[in-house]
């Protein structure tokens, strides 16, 4: 099957990894475009190297992701793109369940601000280091997350208060 | 919803003494002067109800006399929660919900979610299918930018060249009629190709309007590109540099017009566009003007590649065959066992996909619109995430709008071009 997107080279991922070494990282696939899977206390440090050494200089999307597990509920993967080598690049980030904290990397690329704040608007992720962690989408006193798995299609009656008939 | 925005604004005024005009209003003295007039700030609610912010978005603006000092966009009211309806309903199900995602360009966004599923289930779809949408995606790219530079030198003063942008749109909506039966939500795709075949008489259709387009265009064009007023309107309005740009993770129109050649369609080519000949334009300004060009040149590129696929469009099937995955057509599901039974497994369980994660996205004309699934290999996809272009670019709004002139505002939200349907998902 044709590839829809660009495989990264051999010769550059060779190069990331080499870069990466002293981590501990997790290399996988999602359908043909690489993702590392990265420990919570690297995470700032790993970015900065994927920016400024190996040139992800966008970050494209932030998808929050409720996996309803017992051991790391929730995991959030970035979409980083490389405009001079055009390649593609998932990094994720697991999350414990029980008190669902991540680091925020908005001082890294800027563009993660608002991803981070749908991400705890739909998942309830926190991010650390958020300069202004509100819901981009549901009221500011809404107090359920809509995305998680336990949250029925249908929505809890007298959430959202309407106005009366 | 934003109570807490007013609270800061409000906070931070407090601490400000009582400016002259409030201690003129409080006294009783009429024949007050004051030393500077405009020494006053005030907090302004644009939207979500106003006619220039291009549907329901809300800017709440901190004004010292006509200055935006600050700009905090607000987004939800158009929340429809369509992430967790994706959820709930098979992959087939949700194609007339991408319909609603950017309603200016319902095909294109169609385009995008079935070469996504497709991309997650592995199925390769024939050539004329894939000429088909390639055809209809750029159809939708004209569609979208008529509307956006319509709107955008409406907003600025000028009513003729709207009008006479949604008359050549009006028949791109005529198109969609005959190609798919339905001018606006138009649901085309399948999961392994379209709907039905396109006719000849639709194909003639769009041959004849693409041929009298760049003239109506050019026609267009020389309304607004020589208008004096309209260029001191928008050059080196919403200036933002190259690396902001970058950093805010902007694509489409406005990351081409700060100079960056970046393109889904060249970068990482899908469809046939590695076998197409156009060009991507970029302009090195960064302002509402380089928006506007780029737009409008995308525009003339886009009636370029329309016209290589019809030269090109092959003969043959328009469907991949896969009786799995691929839904029978009518007439044999009608008169055929084999596909009834087929057609009813697809529509009930949907066209179950191997466990695992994709990630595929097209250039929509506001940028990469993408989605991301995670399927745990039932039919019903795990976790729909949509990659909407107009929520990504609408955080550069704030920057843009730094600084500039209370009229600017309406400029600026042209240019960037956001749908709020997409957006707010």
């Amino acid at each position: 099957m044709r590839a829809f997107f660009s495989y990264m080279t051999e010769q550059r991922l060779n190069t990331l990894k080499e870069k990466l070494s002293n981590y501990n990282l997790q290399y996988t696939d999602v359908n043909g475009t690489p993702s590392i899977t990265i420990p919570n206390e690297n995470l700032l440090d790993v970015c900065n190297v994927l920016k400024n050494d190996l040139q992800f200089d966008q970050c494209r999307d932030a998808v929050g992701v409720d996996r309803f597990t017992k051991k790391n509920r929730f995991e959030i993967i970035y979409n980083l793109y490389s405009i001079p080598f055009k390649e593609r690049l998932f990094i994720r980030v697991e999350i414990d369940g029980k008190n669902p904290e991540s680091q925020s990397l908005t001082s890294v690329w800027a563009s993660t601000n608002w991803y981070e704040r749908e991400a705890y608007d739909m998942v309830g992720i926190k991010f650390t280091g958020h300069p202004d962690l509100r819901r981009v989408y549901m009221p500011e006193d809404y107090e359920y997350f809509p995305l998680r798995k336990d949250f029925p299609l249908m929505g809890i009656e007298g959430s959202i208060p309407l106005p009366n008939k | 919803m934003s109570h807490t925005i007013y609270k800061d604004l409000q906070d931070e005024k407090k601490d400000i003494k009582k400016t002259q005009i409030l201690q003129a209003l409080e006294s009783e003295d009429l024949s007050a002067t004051f030393d500077d007039a405009l020494d006053n700030e005030m907090v302004l609610n644009m939207g979500p109800q106003h006619p220039a912010t291009h549907g329901v978005l809300r800017l709440l603006l901190s004004l010292d006399g006509e200055t935006v000092k600050k700009c905090v966009p607000e987004l939800g009211y158009l929340h429809r929660g369509y992430e967790k309806l994706a959820e709930a309903s098979t992959y087939h199900e949700f194609i007339p919900h991408t319909d609603r995602l950017d309603y200016l360009q319902p095909m294109a966004n169609n385009v995008a979610y079935a070469q996504a599923v497709e991309k997650l289930i592995h199925l390769e779809i024939p050539e004329r299918g894939k000429y088909i949408r390639t055809l209809i995606a750029e159809l939708a790219r004209i569609q979208s930018h008529l509307l956006a530079f319509g709107a955008m030198v409406m907003d600025i003063g000028a009513l003729t060249p709207f009008l006479w942008a949604i008359r050549e749109r009006e028949k791109i909506l005529d198109l969609y009629d005959l190609i798919c039966g339905a001018r606006f939500t138009t649901s085309y795709t399948r999961i392994g190709g379209v709907a039905q075949d396109i006719t000849d008489q639709a194909l003639k259709g769009t041959r004849k309007f693409i041929d009298e387009f760049s003239g109506y265009l050019q026609e267009c064009r020389d309304l607004v590109e020589r208008n004096k007023i309209f260029i001191n309107r928008t050059e080196g309005i919403g200036y933002m540099s190259k690396e902001d740009i970058i950093s805010y993770g902007i694509t489409g129109p406005t990351l081409r017009a700060a100079g960056v050649e970046s393109d889904v369609r060249r970068d990482n080519p899908y469809l046939v566009y590695d076998q197409l000949d156009f060009r991507i334009p970029t302009y090195p300004d960064s302002d509402c003007l380089a928006r506007y060009y780029v737009r409008v040149e995308e525009m003339v590129e886009s009636t370029k590649i329309v016209k290589q696929c019809l030269d090109k469009i092959p003969q043959g099937p328009y469907n991949a065959y896969s009786t799995k995955k691929v839904l029978p057509k009518k007439e044999r599901i009608y008169t055929k066992m084999e596909e009834l039974i087929h057609d009813f497994m697809i529509i009930n369980f949907g066209p179950n996909p191997p466990k695992g994660e994709s990630y595929s996205a097209v250039e929509a004309s506001k940028g990469e619109l993408g989605f991301y699934f995670i399927s745990d290999g039932s039919g019903h996809p795990f976790r729909t995430k949509i990659r909407a272009p107009s929520f990504c670019n609408l955080q550069a709004l704030p920057v843009m709008m730094k600084d500039c002139m209370i009229a600017d505002t309406v400029v600026i939200i042209g240019g960037v071009d956001p749908v709020m349907g997409e957006a707010d998902k």
